[in-house]
């Protein structure tokens, strides 16, 4: 089985996989990263919305080979230590949360989005994509206002 | 210190006893007719009185809290020596909030601070009986009181145990901060005293709960107590759970729902990559490999012959047809009574929680153990327990959190399939349903047809008769085995009539009113869907009041107001159409829409507006919303409830559903189930707790019709059409995924 050698969260790892193997398994069942979600499996959803070199990916569509020697980001990975990102800090500040799957995907999808926007408009959040079951996006769009005013 | 809770003196049990004893002695539970007062000569412009409903007096929650009550005394209240205050809550946590709700409930009357205080989930405790069950909207409703005299009685122990440390009268010491103090200013933290606190006999204090005015943490907006492991990803559900040495199983399942299989051929899956094990289990081919992505590959690899599911021959315009067939006749009309009549079809609609069924078993020959987020661990472990032939007690069942429920999680289908495979493979595995399988062979909401009649006379309503034919839902778990313990003799084929008849209520003064329910049994997997039969019943009647208003010449909220029985659910009205500006301009095509709800002894209004210049992407533009509670814990909580309940009163009415179609349905993603997404939202959202007023409501299934009628309504309004079939637009925009 071939190794492929990537950066997780600002750490060097090496996995054995099937090339195909999408990343959102190497990091859930042979990382041990459960930050990640699993809600479809196709990119809709979007509860394993994550990093790749930075920009905004869903592992689960993501192949392992495709991720060789690149820099993954999960929701693990976005706090500095305990000092929490913007994005989370706003997250808590609106306590936006209810059963929170979702919200690990929704938080790195507004990093990436303030990252592309940084004031964002209605219109610019409207495009986010992940999917609350909860329905609790409407302080998802106050929480990534907050963030975008706070930076 | 470890204090057993003491039985709380519910001055109103024996009420709801008797009561509840009139029900069960009622003649019938499949009639729910309300006699109002109809008067020959109806002065034009009055509502006409109607006799309180049943619900008035007892509805589905008051059953599950009296069966709660007897156990009470067992919850557990724990002060450890680090000072940590542990209560372990018997219930799930899916969202709702309840271990944040539970931990304020808890520190203000034990006076101890909130970040002290843990709420881990309770494994299941066959000992609690009925006390385990998370449904009806009940928890915060069964357990305020017996939680409060829980904390009281330890806050009590301590103060004792602090003026025997100290040789002070109990009575000169205060609390707070999770600490003791002397009037000298010597202190002592609830930990160092909890040893003493444990062997005080008789505390020397009140051991009676504060009244509820002198309350600090209850009723004050407070964020999640778990919402800084949400945000970091720490938070763990079902398959984040460390187990060691379990692995990742997924299940093949039939192309129609509770198809059989015949014959599996499985040796080309047995050879892809990271295979461990293929089992049969009853509902489908369960592999096992060493991550899900091979697993799921490797069940596209099976060749199995399947049988006959149970609904093969059924799609929707089938089921449509039987429900309209099964609806029980209005009553002929005499003489020349005005009339507004209206017939409403609901589709099927899938949970479809974030986190997919999903549950960890360890099954060994003598014992097992279980993870899963389940609202009837006790009846999951038995169930499971019985199908390993395993006694009661070599079962245990944790408790995680889920990722959403909205009913899902009554039903233990994944742990019990998981306990099948952990079984058959003698591996401890991880058992995670496809997001496909959960919307086609999960739960559905049933799918209803709805016939109404409002007759009138010079302005007042003179009777009011609403048919409702159903797709039995299933309440065999939970609601059923209350109702059982309830209502000796009561068969599970009439668990739906009588969940009927302990929710549904007209708020209005109707006259004659008659409300009756038709439940058509199919060989599908139904449950209760967040707020059971209100997201239709009401919803539909919700609709026929802005029609009677338009017959009327009325307007919406004041032909609410004239008509509605109770000053709080008139106080909620008024709050959304004054913070909402009702009847403000709207441009051609947009307007605004209104609907009220009343359970479980709450009411909630919600004012929204809509743009449906393009009646088929119609978008909610705005949403007020009010909501009584009775007594609110957490009205951030309760806020995050009723935004919830907007975004399914959003989906369900515009667009969200699922088609059956052959024996399965259509749907088998998110990109194909239109749950709502951000763009489908309002930007502006804004929601009113009224101040408490009595004791704790239901709250958490309260928005879902209101917020499902104010946007029928709007839509109704905007495109000046009537809306009669839910979801309004639900084409079939997609290429079905192969079955």
């Amino acid at each position: 089985m071939p190794r492929y050698s990537f950066t997780v969260n600002g750490k060097a790892v090496t996995v054995e996989a099937p090339a195909d193997l999408p990343l959102l398994w190497v990091l859930r069942d042979k990382l041990g990263i459960t930050g990640p979600k699993y809600g479809c499996g196709v990119g809709v959803c979007r509860a394993c919305t994550s990093h790749l070199d930075g920009k905004e990916i869903q592992p689960c569509t993501v192949r392992m080979a495709d991720c060789s020697g690149k820099t993954v980001t999960t929701i693990e990975g976005l706090a500095d230590g305990d000092k929490l990102h913007p994005v989370q800090q706003a997250w808590l500040d609106e306590d936006v949360a209810q059963c929170g799957y979702c919200q690990p995907g929704q938080i790195m999808a507004a990093v990436a989005l303030l990252k592309r926007t940084p004031n964002p408009t209605d219109a610019d959040i409207d495009k986010i994509e992940n999917v609350c079951r909860c329905g609790s996006y409407f302080r998802i769009r106050e929480a990534i206002k907050k963030a975008a005013a706070a930076q | 210190m470890d204090v057993a809770g003491q039985k709380t003196a519910a001055d109103n049990n024996f009420a709801r006893r008797k009561v509840l004893a009139l029900l069960a002695g009622a003649p019938t539970l499949t009639l729910v007719a309300r006699f109002g007062l109809v008067s020959d000569a109806t002065p034009a412009g009055v509502a006409l009185p109607g006799l309180p409903d049943l619900t008035d007096y007892v509805d589905l929650g008051d059953l599950l809290t009296t069966l709660a009550l007897p156990t009470s005394e067992r919850l557990a209240l724990q002060v450890t020596s680090a000072g940590r205050v542990v209560l372990e809550v018997p219930r799930a946590e899916v969202g709702q909030g309840i271990s944040t709700a539970m931990a304020m409930i808890v520190a203000d009357e034990l006076d101890a601070r909130l970040s002290d205080v843990d709420t881990p989930l309770s494994d299941a405790r066959p000992d609690l009986l009925f006390n385990q069950t998370t449904g009806g909207s009940n928890s915060v409703r069964s357990l305020y009181g017996p939680v409060r005299a829980l904390a009281a009685q330890a806050r009590a122990r301590l103060v004792t145990a602090a003026a025997q440390k100290w040789g002070v009268k109990a009575d000169t010491l205060t609390t707070k901060d999770s600490k003791v103090f002397a009037p000298d200013g010597r202190t002592a933290g609830y930990g160092s005293l909890s040893a003493a606190a444990a062997k005080v006999v008789a505390p020397a204090v009140s051991a009676k709960p504060k009244p509820e005015s002198a309350q600090k943490i209850v009723g004050k907006p407070t964020t999640r107590l778990d919402a800084r492991d949400i945000v970091t990803g720490k938070a763990q559900y079902a398959l984040d759970v460390k187990v060691p040495g379990a692995l990742p199983a997924v299940v093949a399942r039939p192309p129609t729902i509770g198809g059989t299989i015949v014959d599996v051929d499985d040796t080309a899956a047995r050879k892809m990559p990271g295979v461990v094990a293929v089992a049969r289990i009853p509902s489908g081919v369960a592999v096992v490999a060493e991550t899900f992505g091979q697993a799921m590959a490797a069940t596209s690899a099976l060749q199995v012959t399947w049988g006959k599911g149970g609904v093969d021959d059924l799609s929707d315009e089938d089921v449509k047809r039987q429900l309209r067939a099964a609806t029980p006749p209005l009553t002929p009309l005499t003489g020349l009574t005005p009339h507004i009549d209206a017939e409403f079809d609901f589709a099927f609609v899938p949970h479809a929680a974030m986190e997919t069924d999903s549950a960890v078993a360890d099954v060994r020959p003598d014992r097992a153990e279980i993870w899963s987020s389940l609202k009837n661990p006790i009846i999951a472990g038995k169930t499971i327990a019985d199908m390993l032939r395993l006694p009661h007690d070599k079962v245990t069942v944790h408790v995680t959190r889920g990722g959403g429920s909205f009913g899902r999680r009554l039903f233990f289908d994944g742990a019990l399939e998981a306990a099948q495979i952990s079984k058959a493979t003698g591996k401890p595995i991880r058992l995670m349903w496809t997001r496909a399988d959960d919307i086609r062979h999960g739960r559905l909401r049933a799918a209803t047809h709805h016939k109404l009649r409002v007759a009138h006379l010079a302005g007042a309503v003179v009777s009011y008769e609403h048919r409702v034919a159903s797709v039995e839902t299933d309440f065999r778990v939970g609601a059923g085995e209350a109702l059982s313990a309830t209502f000796a003799n009561l068969a599970p084929a009439l668990f739906g009539q009588a969940v009927f008849a302990l929710t549904e209520k007209v708020p209005y003064n109707f006259g004659l009113i008659t409300e009756l329910l038709t439940e058509i049994p199919l060989k599908m997997h139904t449950g209760s869907w967040r707020s059971v039969y209100s997201a239709t019943v009401r919803t539909a009647e919700e609709i026929m009041v802005d029609e009677l208003a338009h017959a009327f010449g009325k307007d919406p909220v004041s032909l609410r107001r004239s008509m509605l029985k109770s000053a709080r659910a008139r106080a909620v009205l008024d709050t959304v159409a004054k913070r909402g500006k009702w009847g403000r301009a709207m441009p051609s095509g947009c307007a605004q829409g209104v609907g009220l709800h009343e359970e479980y002894k709450s009411c909630a209004a919600y004012l929204v507006e809509i743009d449906a210049r393009d009646p088929k992407q119609p978008r909610v533009t705005k949403a007020v919303i009010a909501a009584d509670v009775g007594r609110p814990i957490n009205p951030r909580g309760l806020q995050a409830q009723l935004l919830g309940g907007l975004t399914d009163g959003i989906s369900t009415i515009l667009q969200a559903g699922v088609h059956l179609d052959k024996g399965l349905p259509l749907e088998a993603s998110y990109a194909q189930f239109h749950y709502a997404r951000q763009r489908h939202t309002p930007s502006t959202v804004d929601i009113t707790i009224m101040p408490a007023n009595g004791e704790p409501g239901g709250a958490g299934e309260l928005g879902v019709p209101a917020a499902a009628a104010a946007v029928a309504n709007a839509y109704a309004r905007a495109t000046g059409t009537k809306t009669r079939s839910f979801p309004i637009n639900f084409d079939v925009d997609f290429t079905p995924l192969p079955r």
